[in-house]
């Protein structure tokens, strides 16, 4: 009844030659399972802040149901709910094809859910789960349910401005002693209260929605200039940078009213 | 067994029913709301059992959904109108605090069409004892506090079972075909559904939901598309005797001719005849603002509320062709995250002059840059009208940005 292949977009205005051997290939993984906080979004703003670059880019979303392709240049994974996460892990783990890519040294943002998911275990439903394995990090339950605005100080040898974003999430956490947070929390609890997400070589992790690209078109451009191997010319980002001031106030006006 | 749903009442929920009205007038002189929940929860508060006592001797019809329940249980009161007067939250007012209210302020009635918040259907079922419950749709709402969508079907599932009342559900949502499958006695109506995102993977087994020109089934169980018995045809509603009956709606939509496809189901239940009551829709118009038509100003203003994904992709349909003005806030009514925005594919707007607003109008104006739809942004509703040429202008907007609004237009029915 449905299409059984993975659904293929070719992004781009018209005339434009996507879809072909040199596109971007954003590969999008278990829409089906980790879509539950927007997650679409950063598929979105990739692909867009890429074709007005003049990239030639193709979306592919893959079910939690079908092969991993291994030619793509950008691997997402969101955020979803206990159950759905755990089943996202047992196929992912059973079908290895993001290990494989990423062995190779694909680029991949991981969310939330899907964050929790590239570490060595994470809780769901009460249970401990066994994650994907792919970095040194692990996830357990903390005492409360972080849900809000979140703000850190970006890892400086990124060279991204300040991070914003909203987290929900009851998980902590922790990463092991090689690895990197991609920020230091100065609004939101994160992966602990002090640090936020993680960075390794070409892959994030985050706890931030928002989506996490569209308030932070920085991140973004960083994850475009790992997959085509080249820094990326500035584009108009009037609307973003008014988004991000706006969020950036409203945490700081909390933050001080925190401490009145 | 007829009871006297006020005289016949135990003192104690006498006294609570007594003060719970009281409460209500209360409030409303004091101008500090529309009493329909202060008087309930007054009312519950000195007789836990009020709503049981209440509908005892009534003949109850329970509307839940994600979205539509307040246009669904107005129809449906209005079919239902045939057999006799009919007691209804109509506010919106969906909890069990409102239902009380309701009901109390109502006094005698035979009958009862009540909303219920999806999250309290259980409680509300187990209080009123229904002849008829309709189940109308499951989709993400309000993300930071709602209940993950297969476990509210699953919730539903449990709260149907192993009753007489009579479900009435919706064919083409397999969350709530999952839910009402297990149900004694159930009519299946073909209400559609646009927003497929919550449903791609089948609630009972984990499989993947199928889907092809309007049927669907679960790859991997038995769960599929059952075959309705009442159908929806452009403006025609088709009872399960193959009766047609048209439908002159003053509300815009497919999906509230649907709904009013589940109101005559419903009141089918009760023995009214479609033919009887589908003329009775044609006179509910607005529903607190939802759907209003005002004139503002030489402006022709209309309001439509969406309060989530699955409600705008609706809401895209039922707007006309004209400028269009969206208003986001998210305040704690609405959902703290905006990420959903992403959710929704606005690209139904292309070509018509777009004009943003709310508080959190700047998420609006990034989302719709990425969905490349050209637009305006305003400081407020006021600026929007004085933007737009004398004609008609939609107004899309989400829970709290539609009440401001509806505030400006001097709180607009």
């Amino acid at each position: 009844m449905s299409t059984n292949g993975p659904r293929h977009s070719a992004v781009g205005r018209l005339g434009e030659d996507a879809g072909t051997e040199s596109a971007l290939r954003i590969v999008w993984l278990c829409p089906d399972l980790l879509s539950t906080y927007g997650d679409r979004g950063n598929m979105l703003i990739l692909a867009r802040r890429a074709y007005v670059r003049g990239i030639p880019v193709e979306t592919i979303e893959v079910r939690s149901d079908q092969a991993v392709p291994q030619h793509g240049d950008i691997y997402l994974l969101g955020g979803g709910e206990d159950g759905p996460q755990a089943l996202a892990a047992q196929r992912l783990n059973a079908n290895q094809g993001l290990h494989r890519a990423l062995e190779r040294g694909a680029t991949a943002l991981v969310v939330c859910a899907g964050y929790q998911l590239v570490g060595t275990t994470f809780f769901a439903k009460g249970e401990k789960c066994a994650g994907l394995g792919l970095l040194d990090l692990h996830s357990d339950r903390g005492p409360t349910r972080a849900v809000g605005e979140v703000a850190g100080t970006a890892e400086a040898a990124l060279g991204l401005p300040t991070l914003t974003g909203f987290e929900n999430h009851g998980g902590r956490t922790h990463l092991g002693p090689g690895l990197t947070p991609l920020a230091r929390v100065t609004a939101g609890v994160g992966n602990d209260g002090t640090t936020e997400g993680v960075w390794r070589g070409k892959l994030i992790g985050t706890y931030m929605h928002g989506p996490v690209l569209a308030r932070n078109p920085a991140l973004a451009d960083l994850l475009i200039s790992w997959a085509v191997g080249s820094t990326v010319d500035a584009i108009d980002d009037t609307w973003p940078a008014k988004l991000r001031s706006e969020r950036l106030a409203a945490v700081r006006a909390t933050v001080r009213a925190a401490r009145l | 067994m007829t009871l006297d749903p006020i005289g016949g009442l135990p003192l104690r929920a006498k006294v609570a029913s007594s003060v719970s009205r009281t409460a209500a007038a209360l409030s409303r002189a004091a101008g500090r709301g529309d009493g329909s929940v202060i008087g309930g929860w007054l009312g519950l508060k000195i007789d836990p059992e009020l709503l049981r006592h209440l509908s005892a001797g009534r003949r109850v019809a329970l509307v839940s959904g994600t979205n539509g329940k307040t246009t669904t249980t107005r129809l449906t009161a209005a079919a239902m109108g045939v057999l006799g007067e009919v007691a209804t939250n109509s506010l919106g007012a969906n909890m069990p605090t409102g239902h009380t209210s309701a009901l109390a302020r109502a006094g005698h009635t035979p009958y009862a069409v009540l909303e219920v918040d999806e999250h309290y259907l259980s409680r509300v079922i187990a209080a009123t004892d229904p002849v008829a419950v309709a189940l109308l749709n499951l989709s993400r709402d309000q993300l930071d506090r709602a209940k993950e969508v297969a476990m509210m079907a699953t919730l539903w599932r449990d709260a149907v079972a192993d009753r007489d009342t009579h479900v009435v559900a919706n064919a083409d949502d397999p969350m709530v075909v999952f839910a009402a499958r297990g149900a004694r006695h159930v009519t299946w109506v073909a209400s559609g559904q646009r927003w497929h995102e919550d449903s791609w993977v089948c609630p009972a087994c984990g499989s993947h939901i199928e889907r092809s020109d309007g049927d669907w089934r679960c790859a991997g169980c038995d769960l599929r598309r059952p075959v309705p018995q009442w159908t929806v045809e452009a403006d025609v509603v088709v009872d399960p005797a193959g009766g047609r009956h048209p439908i002159t709606l003053q509300l815009p939509g497919r999906v509230n001719r649907a709904n009013a496809a589940t109101a005559l189901a419903v009141a089918a239940q009760f023995g009214v005849d479609p033919a009887k009551a589908a003329p009775l829709l044609a006179r509910v118009a607005s529903i607190a603002g939802r759907y209003a038509t005002v004139e503002r100003d030489g402006r022709t203003v209309r309001l439509l509320l969406a309060k989530n994904p699955a409600g705008w992709l609706e809401a895209f349909d039922m707007a006309e062709p004209a400028p269009t003005l969206l208003a986001i806030n998210a305040r704690d009514p609405d959902g703290l995250d905006t990420s959903w925005l992403y959710d929704v594919d606005f690209s139904p707007l292309h070509g018509r002059r777009v004009l943003i607003t709310g508080d959190r109008a700047m998420d609006l104006a990034v989302r719709l840059e990425v969905n490349e739809i050209a637009f305006e942004h305003v400081s407020s509703f006021g600026r929007a009208l004085a933007a737009v040429p004398p004609g008609r202008l939609e107004v899309i907007a989400n829970y709290t940005a539609f009440q401001d609004i509806r505030a400006e237009l001097n709180r607009v029915n």
